[in-house]
This record gives C-alpha cells, structure tokens and sequence, in this order.
C-alpha cells in the first residue's frame, strides 16, 4: 500500500525583495493511510508552509526549490497547483481561520452547496442541504446547523462543521493547519474526537494536524513530527516523542508545557531562551545552536540523521549517544548514517 | 529543594498586609437584555495577588473583566476598589490604578505607532501631563521591568515578535503604575515557550512590585502555574473558588473535574 503523501527532500522558500527566506528545507516525511500525523514547532518554523506544500497550494511568493512529493503513490507535478478536481476529494484543508473566514451571510448548507457543486455539476440546493445535515447527523451533530448562519453557532461548534463539510465528498487525506488553536480546551477535544471519528469511519484516511499545543498532540496524532527553522528536528512515535524526547529542541518544549500538576507550580520553568532564527539568514549547521545548551563545535557543522525513516533526530548529541562515544562530523557524514 | 516555594512567597509577600481586599466584588450581576451573563458574584483581590478565572468561552470571563476594568457597570451588586465603590470613581481616576492587557497586541496596537508613541497612548488618564524626565524615567521603567530594550523604543509593531508585542502592552499598562492589572488571555496568541516567559512576568511582577493580577484563561494549566487563587466560572456564576492548589486537589464542583478531565495529558 502506497502513503497518502511522501515528500523526499523537499524544499521551498518565499522569494522576497531580501532574497530566498527557506522556510522548508530538505523534508522528508510521509502520511500513512489510517493515521494522523502531527507537526509542531514554535511559530516561524515553517509548518504552515510544509502544510501548504503538501496541500500543494503553492503560489508566488513561494515556490519550491527541490526535492518531490508523492500523493497516493504518484508523483505531483509542482509546478502547479492541485487540480481542481482533486481538491475536497483527493486533499480539503481545514486552515485556523476556517470559522472566521466564512461569509457571514452564507449559511451552513450554501458552504455544503459549494462544495459539492464544484465536482456535481447537477446537485440541486436541496440534495445539498440534505446530505450535509445526514453527514452532521451522522458525525453526532445538530443536522440543524444546516439552516444556520456562522455567528448562529459557538466558535468550537462552527470548526466542527466547516470540518463536516469540507469532508463532504470524502477526501482521502485531509490538511489541517492549527485548527484548534483559537478554540478552548472543550471545544479542542471535541474537534479531535471528530477527526478521529471521521477516520475510523473511514470518510477520511489520513490527516496532517498542525499545533503548537504538544499536550494536544498527545491525543489527536499518532506520529509527530518536530520542525525548527524550516527543518525537521525530530520524527517518532507521538508517546515515545513526548516521553523520551531525543532531541534537545523536543525536550525544550515538552519543557514549556504547563500541565496542573504539583511540580509544576513549585518550579519556575523557563522556557526556551530566546527565539527561533530569521529564515532569510539562519545560523550555519544546526540551526538550534544558538539556543541549545548541549551545542559545541561540531554543530556549527550540518548534524546527521540518527535513526530511520520512521523514526529519527537530527543531532549530534543523539549520534554520539546512538554510538556511545564521541562522533567527528566528517565519519558520520561519510557512514551515511 | 533550591529556592522558596511558591506558597511560601505568597505567605511572607510583603505587599499583602493590608485588611482591605484591592478589588472586591460582592453580588455582582450583570444583565444583557435577556441574558444574564454574570450572576450573584463574590470575589476579593488582595493586594499582591495573582487571582486567576477560568471558565469555557461564552462563559461570562470577559464581562467579568470588563466590569473589573470599569468598562461596564453592575445590574446589582457592587464593586469596591480599596473598599470605595466604584462609581465614586471617575472613569480616568479607576484607570489610574487599574490598567489592562488584552487577548490579542495586534488589534490594539495601531500599526503606524512606535513603541515610544504606544507606550505614552496610557498617560490620557493622568491629571497632569508628565514632564520629559518624569516620561523617560517611566517609559525606561516600564520596559525594565518588562524585559525589553529600551533600544525598541523606536521600533514599529512589525518589527516585534508576537512575545515582545504583548510584553509592550503590558509595559503601555505599567506606564500609570497601577496597583491591579487585568489581563484577559494575554498568551493565547503566543507559543507555549513564550507563553511561560510571559507568566513568569507576571510572577515576577506580583513578587517583586506587589503588582495585583487578575488573569484570564481558559487554560487551567496557565491558571495553575501562576495564581494564588483560582476563580471557576461556569455560565456566569463562580461555581467554586478558594486557594488555587486546595481547588485542583479537592475539585469538588463537577465542572470543575470536567475542566480537568478536559486538559490534554502530555503524559
Ligand atoms: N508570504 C511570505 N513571504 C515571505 N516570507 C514568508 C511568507 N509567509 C511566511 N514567510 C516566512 O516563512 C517562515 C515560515 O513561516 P510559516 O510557514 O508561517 O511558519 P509557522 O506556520 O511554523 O509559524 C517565517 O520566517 C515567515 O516569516
Ligand atoms: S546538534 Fe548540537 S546544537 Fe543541534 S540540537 Fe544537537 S546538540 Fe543541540
Ligand atoms: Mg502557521
């Protein structure tokens, strides 16, 4: 079985009047059919434009500088934008603003309308606005809210059904760009449980989930990825992810998490120092040195991959620990390890 | 263990003495046509003290801080600040002693304005126009004591990161010294690095300028690391309140328990 996408080296960057700003560099990371893949990292790591890449929304300013993406086994042509007929059946993108883009004068069921007429040429408004409140019904939500406008429902409520209705023709993988963040800690859950839902009822059959929030990703994502500055820092499992983070950007933020828990609030924790780099001029090797207390020489120089494609780091520290002794660049480089 | 424990800091906090509550607000209830969206509600700020209120959104968290900042007016019930009900306040003299920090910078932060000129958009509610020094000495005070570089003075809201941006709206809030700062949701447009540098701010300034903070959240994880009380809100009534680590542990209200169940797990 082939993955719903697997990029291989991929890069792009937003050319600007100051030069390329590389906001992804070099990513290589797949989504499997049946699961949900999270990628998190602070802001101005990239992750919305790795969301857009694989959405294969790209436009000007950003343009893609190497590497291939494959959807559902074929090569994508990256010159373009997906084909309008692959979009809300192959890939729907649920953004963070979905519940406040929405006309406010549009009603559920005209979203419904639009997004079917787009692929049925012959769908009438009430074949629409029927099927969409099944759909809602279906899901555990109010087929009402066929009939209401975008202020009519709270905003956890409206996130759960632009999640409904741009699922509607059932597309194989679904992009979902900090959809949460905005919501409260109820309404989170209660948009997670609909994604997974919607998975195990198989409209959908896989997603990339994008958030800041690690605590979340506990619960929607069965894999993480990690991105600083453009590139991947670390991918695994999401529990082993945040149990045993390897790499020192993933422990930094698992760090910065505030849970109430007794411990919590009798230390003061820090946080990470300072702030990820400007992308037009990032640091040389790993691009965390400036703001990793495990940094020496060596990461001035790119760090290598440790582990496979299902699960690695890109550190120095990890490749020393992985061979239990001190690793020179230039014999990790050259063991392609 | 390094260092005091927190609940030891708040016991010996220099700044709490004092009998009379801050803020207190004693039955207060406030009426939109049909809807009431704070009912019967009871609380007291001391002097030096982190009050956090949590709730869901459509709660009733943001009436209740618009009523602390004196931006609405009760139905019933009264608000007392140092113990004088608020209507013998002036709008501008209230402002001179509470000030506020909102949700989002950008929406507040006029895009043109350099920090210099933000910082002074505050000073409106004095009674007599500050003289330079007098400018200069709070301007490089408040941005002290925000953790910013004075050298930012003449930078523009684009040329901030999303931190520094609400780090200059709370140093806008301290230009007037205030004694209460309310902040609704200040972090929830940051990460959660930043996030912990802003709360710790927020310590920092209740520890060591005996600053009184009313905080809102929805985030019982943020409520939990800096507060010495905790305010539960559900459909506009306190449901439970009282010392913040007694309230987690205890959790006696059911949406209470269901606002912790609620909290993602990181383990
Ligand atoms: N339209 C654009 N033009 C130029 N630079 C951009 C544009 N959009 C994003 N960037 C830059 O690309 C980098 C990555 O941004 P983004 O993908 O939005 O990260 P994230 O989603 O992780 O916050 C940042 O440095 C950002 O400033
Ligand atoms: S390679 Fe070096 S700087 Fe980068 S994360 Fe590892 S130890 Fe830190
Ligand atoms: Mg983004």
């Amino acid at each position: 079985m082939s993955d719903l996408l697997r990029a291989e080296n991929l890069s792009a960057g937003y050319v600007t009047a100051a030069g390329l700003v590389q906001a992804v560099d070099d990513v290589t990371l797949s989504l499997r059919e049946g699961e949900v893949l999270g990628i998190a990292g602070e802001s101005g790591c990239g992750k919305s434009t790795l969301a857009a890449l694989l959405a294969r929304n790209i436009q000007l300013p950003l343009r893609v500088t190497g590497g291939t993406l494959s959807m559902d086994g074929e090569l994508a042509d990256l010159s373009r934008a997906l084909p309008r007929p692959q979009r809300g059946t192959l890939l729907s993108v649920l953004p963070q603003g979905a519940m406040n883009a929405i006309n406010p004068t549009t009603r559920v069921r005209d979203l419904a309308y639009d997004v079917l007429r787009a692929h049925e040429s012959g769908v009438t408004r009430k074949s629409a606005r029927e099927r969409a409140a099944e759909r809602l019904g279906e899901l555990g939500l109010p087929p009402r809210a066929v009939d209401q406008y975008p202020h009519e429902l709270s905003g956890g409520m409206r996130q759960r059904v632009v999640a409904v209705i741009s699922t509607l023709l059932n597309p194989r993988i679904l992009i979902a760009d900090e959809p949460s963040s905005a919501l409260d800690v109820s309404s989170q859950q209660a948009l997670v449980a609909l994604l997974r839902d919607l998975l195990s009822r198989e409209i959908i059959r896989g997603v990339v989930f994008i958030t800041h929030d690690l605590p979340l990703m506990r619960s929607v994502a069965d894999r993480v990825a990690i991105m600083y500055a453009g590139r991947l820092a670390e991918l695994g499992q999401t529990d082993q992810m945040l149990n045993e983070p390897r790499h020192p950007y993933t422990r930094a933020l698992v760090g910065s998490v505030l849970v109430p828990e007794p411990y919590v609030r009798r230390h003061r924790i820090e946080g990470i120092p300072g702030s990820p780099p400007d992308l037009a001029n990032p640091p040389v090797g790993c691009r965390f040195h400036p703001r990793c207390p495990l940094a020496d020489d060596k990461c001035l120089t790119d760090p290598p991959r440790v582990g496979d494609l299902e699960s690695f780091a890109y550190c120095w520290r990890v490749a020393e620990a992985a061979q239990g002794q001190p690793v020179a660049p230039t014999a990790v480089a050259g063991s392609g390890a | 263990m390094t260092g005091p424990q927190i609940d030891e800091v708040t016991a010996s906090n220099p700044f709490s003495d004092s009998g009379t509550p801050l803020l207190e607000f004693a039955g207060v209830s406030r009426v939109f046509g049909s809807v009431t969206a704070v009912k019967d509600v009871s609380f007291q700020i001391a002097p030096g003290q982190i009050v956090a209120l949590v709730g869901e959104s459509g709660s009733g968290k943001t009436t209740l801080a618009r009523l602390a900042m004196r931006l609405l007016l009760p139905t019933s019930g009264e608000i007392r600040l140092e113990g004088e009900p608020v209507g013998k306040h002036s709008q501008r003299a209230y402002w001179r002693t509470v000030q506020a920090a909102f949700q989002d910078p950008s929406a507040s932060f006029n895009q043109f304005y350099t920090v210099r000129r933000l910082l002074r958009t505050s000073l409106g509610v004095l009674d007599q126009k500050l003289s330079r020094d007098e400018l200069e000495t709070r301007m490089a005070e408040a941005l002290t004591q925000v953790g910013i570089p004075p050298a930012m003075l003449d930078k523009r809201p684009h040329e901030l990161s999303g931190g520094q941006r609400q780090r200059v709206m709370i140093a806008r809030a301290l230009m007037l010294r205030p004694r209460l700062l309310v902040a609704d949701e200040p972090t929830s447009m940051l990460d959660a690095s930043l996030r912990v540098s802003l709360l710790n701010l927020l310590r920092d300034l209740r520890d060591q300028q005996g600053l009184s903070i009313l905080l809102i959240t929805h985030d019982l994880g943020q409520a939990y690391y800096v507060s010495d009380r905790l305010l539960v809100m559900y459909r506009g009534e306190l449901v439970e309140q009282g010392e913040t680590e007694a309230v987690v542990a205890e959790r006696r209200h059911p949406y209470t328990q269901q606002l912790l169940a609620d909290v993602p797990k990181l383990h």
